[in-house]
């Protein structure tokens, strides 16, 4: 696998969901990216339901199909505000569910973390995209959320399934429709640049 | 004999919550700011200004730095010459429900661990209590979040292991963690007593300001030997590589057996919400 070089100062490319399939194949891991567009909250409690209606048949919540799913547990927003605090939730958690999510249609994830390899190859199998949010940077983040609503399992509080309007939304690729995994990637560039600095003292 | 109702107990506890929810501690920022000047490597510099960024917007604004608004750990150093009046562990819990209900906080706490029905107030805390001489009650908090709770580990090592065997277990807990706990992490280790003491102890660490060294030399080097080696794995702010993966490490002992050598890890993100008030 060749490695892709560090994307030093490379401005963050803009991107409106969703994403043909040519535009998808051409996310690299590394990127920076602003993402422009609807995407639907689930978290752990959200993927278990959402994979047993899909296991029963039953139809989804909302159009699974090019979807994009942003792994969040919002604070609840205050009078006045579209939502409180918002930023990605750790991703493994949701390993087990996301192969027949992105089976049934699901092309893109919003999260912080490693994936599982069955994830890796899904979104590789499946043409899908990564991304990483800053995690813990919930405030600014929400500042990207042009709206919110809750569609469904609103009993389940934070962990409902809300439907946002993203704009500029900051992440970065890190598993591209390749595999390329920037979890790896991006620290082997760090530790090798570091390598030849020292070899050059 | 001191007496302190409970309901004081209560109002520092709500108040603490809401504060730290927001607002980062000081010294917090400073470890940021200057682990953001000292990062060389451009992509990890840029998530470090955001992070610094987030934590300002959300100091001004008031809105929470991070959506997990956590589980309360609730540290409190209670004097023997203090009688409360009340009720001290519902006195606890009724400033985290009230704190949770006032400040728009995220209720993360399922009443049973299996059953998994949210408690609806983010209560309870997670209280220890210590008795210490004197007539006052400290109350440290932390509001402690669970992408980094979730990554914590404890061994029992054996005493052969010895300080070695320590720095192995930290650097591979930090390594197998990667890009889970939000890193720049914090790193609070626990060393000695008993397999519950070891994890109190990593727990108490992370209740320390980040630019309060162990006080036992030994330990002191011990802590930046750490540090040093966490920050040359590359894992980088958010795992995406670069030299700031953690902010501080902070070791706590305690006497263990003569058969034993109990460490536990206890990871924290660098959102790392810590609080306190003497009343």
């Amino acid at each position: 696998m060749k490695q892709p070089s560090p994307p030093e100062a490379a401005k963050p490319r803009r991107l409106n969901w969703p994403l043909s399939a040519t535009e998808l194949a051409g996310l690299r891991a590394g990127e920076a990216v602003l993402i422009s567009g609807t995407a639907y909250t689930a978290r752990d409690a959200a993927h278990k339901r959402l994979v047993a209606a899909l296991e029963k048949g039953q139809e989804l919540p909302f159009p699974i199909a090019d979807s994009l799913i942003y792994y969040v547990g919002p604070t609840p927003a205050k009078p006045g505000q579209i939502i409180g605090s918002a930023g990605p939730t750790t991703s493994y958690r949701m390993d087990a569910y996301t192969p027949r999510l992105l089976a049934a249609g699901q092309r893109g994830m919003i999260g912080k973390g490693r994936r599982s390899p069955a994830v890796i190859e899904a979104i590789r199998q499946y043409g899908a995209v990564y991304f990483a949010a800053i995690g813990g940077a919930g405030a600014k983040l929400a500042q990207s959320i042009a709206a919110a609503e809750a569609i469904c399992y609103e009993d389940l509080g934070t962990e409902s399934v809300k439907r946002l309007q993203l704009r500029d939304f900051p992440a970065i690729v890190v598993i591209d429709s390749q595999g390329h995994d920037w979890y790896d990637l991006g620290p082997a560039a760090y530790l090798n640049r570091q390598k030849t600095l020292n070899a050059k003292e | 004999m001191r007496e302190l109702a409970a309901a004081e107990i209560t109002e520092a506890v709500r108040r603490l919550c809401l504060q730290g929810a927001c607002s980062l501690p000081q010294d917090v920022c400073q470890v940021l700011k200057k682990a953001r000047d000292a990062e060389d490597w451009p992509p990890a510099k840029q998530i470090l200004d955001t992070i610094i960024d987030n934590d300002d917007i959300a100091a001004v604004s008031s809105v929470p730095v991070c959506q997990d608004t956590g589980m309360v750990v609730a540290w409190l150093r209670v004097g023997q010459e203090v009688h409360i009046n009340g009720d001290l562990t519902a006195a606890v819990d009724a400033g985290v429900r009230q704190a949770y209900a006032q400040g728009y906080l995220r209720r993360s706490v399922v009443s049973d661990p299996l059953r998994r029905r949210n408690s609806g107030d983010n209560c309870p805390a997670l209280l220890t209590t210590e008795l210490v001489p004197g007539d006052k009650v400290e109350i440290c908090l932390s509001l402690k979040g669970f992408g980094s709770e979730n990554m914590s580990q404890l061994k029992m090592l054996r005493p052969s292991d010895g300080r070695q065997g320590v720095v192995d277990f930290v650097l591979n807990t930090v390594k197998q963690a990667g890009p889970n706990p939000c890193p720049p992490i914090v790193v609070g280790v626990g060393i000695g007593g008993s397999f519950d003491k070891a994890a109190q102890l990593a727990k108490k660490a992370l209740l320390r300001d980040l630019d309060a060294a162990n006080p036992d030399p030994y330990y002191q080097e011990l802590e930046q030997e750490l540090l040093r080696l966490i920050n040359r794995t590359g894992i980088g702010p958010q795992g995406l590589g670069g030299r700031t993966t953690a902010l501080a490490v902070m070791v706590e002992t305690f006497p263990t057996h003569i058969a034993g050598l109990p460490c536990a890890v206890n990871l924290n993100c660098h959102v790392s919400r810590h609080m306190k008030e003497v009343l």
